[in-house]
């Protein structure tokens, strides 16, 4: 019976994946007909060049941003909650993102001030520079993290320090900020907020295309996350060197976080909550099924969030962050507690 | 015949400046098909002792062997099908079937996914009816009570087909019956299976009654190894729990509390009643017997008969209905003092 469910809700959040991207397609500040979406997404030549261009160099690449960097975080996030054995861990816990932030603070807020030109105004180049700021930034935290889990036994020091990396990182940039010209200050906070349309066409398919590489990998793992679960001494005693396993979790979760972070800045919420939304709706912590659909239900929600976030009238005002946390949060809260009803009842 | 030897082994903790040793020169071995328990005060390095042999820290020096083979010498792999644990340690996962955790004792010898193939779902079965949990291995394990839990992580061992099994205090907190299935459970492991099985506990009456060797660990022996009855008979486990207030019932083959006694009743009666007056009695400070020779007597009775009589000298026969009136007409004959 458990089986049919798990098979019907699979089958739901898959046809949530395509029906949301395509209204990602459909809707936005231009309305642009259904047939002629369709006929510029399969190829047809013959619609006007505007409309091809919104479709195939915003709306498209948006969509798919959104859709991997859900599918990497929510990961990110599964990861970071079954090694820390905590449910409140998510990808930024171990202030990999903090350190994404710090990398970009460093070239935001520095640019204007030493090469004397705001950084927002440098167009592409930027684009790049901030990117590569935010991962050296986020792997170098992350590098940090790996060293000292070798040299740390607890998951509970590691976790904490993490936190410290992050409030480390948090003051540099409190600093960073009290030198800063103005526009050099609005254009970090903008990048803060996150977003799934910065990322353009070239940059897209880079992204993409690692992300379509790291994910699989991470799915290597599930085996060593069921054991880890059931606490260290078992695990190992099971055959699993723990060491080795954790260095590989947190590095895999680390370079997920690093990534969707350099593009898209720090998307919050997503990958603490669909984790969770999926041991709800799936009542298993088996990663052998969490994995996979952590990464759908991941996906489906950042779609439904960049769809929401650019539904007339919001045109792009709306932060991702704040769409995430403000319409996903009461939603994961009503479901988790509707299970947690239903689980008493049962008992 | 002997699974798991120790040759001249010392165990504790190395750090880069100091050595702490916990016990050192530890020469003996477990048998396989026989349950031994570890009993020893709290601190005395009961766990470090598990611990170093599950190969979960290094030992100082000395060796141990296991299946005839020194511990070092075995990958995570093999000693993952050598040595079963069930530990302290609550495993407290969410949304996981009892099944599911024992599927999990298969890991070792599941492929890349962890999926359980047609064998395996074969041997956890047999270990949830070993372990006789049929009823609770389609529950999650969050919901399972901590004896329940428990046999669960015994069946998850068993599932794990090795020959070892180590259990580090199994039976703490658990209720007195629990106590008593656990220690009954794996006593008939080791019979039905063969398997060498070796626990510590600080559940003296149960180890002493259920295991077949008991190893005796302090400070200032080391470690003392016997059946039960040897130990006793050689004054071992006397001396091992010498302290005020406790004493070795040599006739029982158990421990009891001392009693001070500040005065003395002649008992005259048998069976059950007789022993449950004496048991009262002496509780209460009064020594009471067959043998004592005082001028206050009771009489118990047995079984058939109901009630007890009181008899004081200058008094008449005091008749009682329980122990509790019994308790209170007694204080009030005695001399006081």
């Amino acid at each position: 019976m458990g089986r049919g469910r798990n098979t019907i809700w699979m089958f739901f959040i898959t046809v949530s994946i395509v029906v949301f991207l395509l209204l990602n397609m459909l809707l936005g500040s231009v309305s642009i007909p259904f047939s002629s979406v369709w006929n510029v997404l399969v190829g047809g030549g013959d619609e006007p060049v505007a409309w091809q261009n919104i479709i195939l160099k915003s709306r498209l690449p948006q969509a798919l941003t959104a859709l991997v960097a859900g599918a990497g975080l929510s990961i990110s996030g599964l990861q970071m909650q079954t090694i820390f054995r905590n449910p409140l861990a998510g990808p930024s816990v171990l202030g990999i993102s903090s350190g994404a932030s710090l990398g970009v603070a460093f070239v935001v807020l520095l640019s204007g001030k030493l090469g004397g030109v705001a950084l927002s105004r440098l167009g592409f180049i930027g684009e790049v520079a901030l990117s590569v700021a935010a991962i050296v930034g986020a792997l170098s935290v992350m590098g940090l993290i790996v060293f000292a889990s070798r040299k740390i036994r607890g998951s509970v020091t590691l976790l904490i320090i993490g936190v410290m990396i992050g409030y480390i990182a948090n003051a540099v940039i409190g600093v960073l900020k009290f030198f800063s010209v103005e526009e050099d200050i609005k254009a970090y906070v903008i990048w803060g907020l996150g977003s799934f349309a910065r990322v353009s066409g070239n940059q897209m398919m880079l992204f993409v295309t690692i992300m379509a590489v790291i994910i699989p990998l991470s799915f290597l793992l599930i085996k060593p996350l069921n054991l880890l679960m059931l606490g260290d001494g078992y695990a190992r005693n099971l055959g699993l060197n723990i060491n080795r396993a954790r260095v590989w979790v947190i590095t895999c979760s680390g370079v997920l976080t690093a990534i969707v972070t350099a593009y898209c800045g720090p998307i919050i919420f997503l990958g603490l909550a669909v984790p969770h939304l999926c041991r709800a709706i799936f009542q298993t912590s088996d990663h052998r099924i969490l994995m996979p659909t952590s990464m759908l239900v991941g996906a489906s929600l950042a779609l439904l969030c960049n769809l929401i976030a650019r539904l007339p009238g919001f045109e792009g005002a709306l932060p991702v962050n704040s769409v995430t946390a403000l319409v996903g949060a009461p939603v994961v809260a009503s479901v988790l507690f509707r299970k947690r009803k239903r689980n008493e009842v049962e008992i | 015949m002997s699974t798991v030897r120790l040759v001249n082994l010392s165990i504790g903790y190395k750090s880069k400046h100091d050595t702490k040793v916990v016990a050192e020169g530890i020469c003996t071995e477990i048998n396989g098909g026989e349950l031994t328990c570890l009993l020893g005060a709290n601190g005395v390095g009961k766990s470090t002792l598990l611990r170093t042999l599950s190969a979960f820290q290094p030992k100082l020096s000395g060796e141990i062997f296991i299946m005839d083979r020194e511990l070092g010498t075995y990958s995570d792999k093999e000693l993952s099908k050598t040595i079963g644990v069930v530990l302290t340690e609550k495993c407290d996962v969410r949304n996981m079937s009892a099944r599911e955790l024992i599927g999990m004792g298969r890991s070792p010898y599941t492929g890349f996914w962890g999926t359980l193939g047609e064998e395996d779902s074969r041997i956890v079965e047999e270990s949830i009816a070993l372990v006789k949990i049929e009823n609770l291995a389609s529950r999650m394990v969050h919901t399972l009570s901590d004896g329940e839990r428990q046999k669960v992580m015994i069946a998850k061992a068993l599932a794990q087909q090795t020959p070892v099994i180590f259990l580090d205090e199994p039976t703490a907190f658990l209720d007195f019956p629990s106590k008593v299935e656990i220690m009954q459970l794996l006593h008939q492991l080791t019979r039905e299976t063969g398997k060498t099985i070796f626990l510590s506990t600080h559940d003296l009456e149960l180890a002493l009654q259920i295991a077949d060797k008991i190893w005796l660990m302090d400070k200032q022996h080391g470690i003392t190894i016997g059946t039960p009855e040897d130990l006793a008979l050689e004054g071992h486990l006397s001396s091992f729990f010498a302290r005020k207030g406790i004493v070795f019932d040599m006739e029982t083959g158990l421990f009891r509390i001392e009693n001070q006694y500040t005065s003395r009743i002649r008992l005259i009666g048998h069976g059950q009643k007789y022993a449950m007056v004496r048991k009262a009695l002496q509780r209460n400070g009064v020594l009471a017997n067959r043998n004592v020779e005082a001028d206050v007597w009771v009489e118990t009775g047995d079984l058939t008969t109901s009630g007890f009589k009181i008899n004081a000298p200058g008094k008449p026969v005091m008749e009682v209905a329980n122990i509790a009136e019994l308790l209170s007409a007694v204080a009030n004959v005695l001399p006081r003092g």
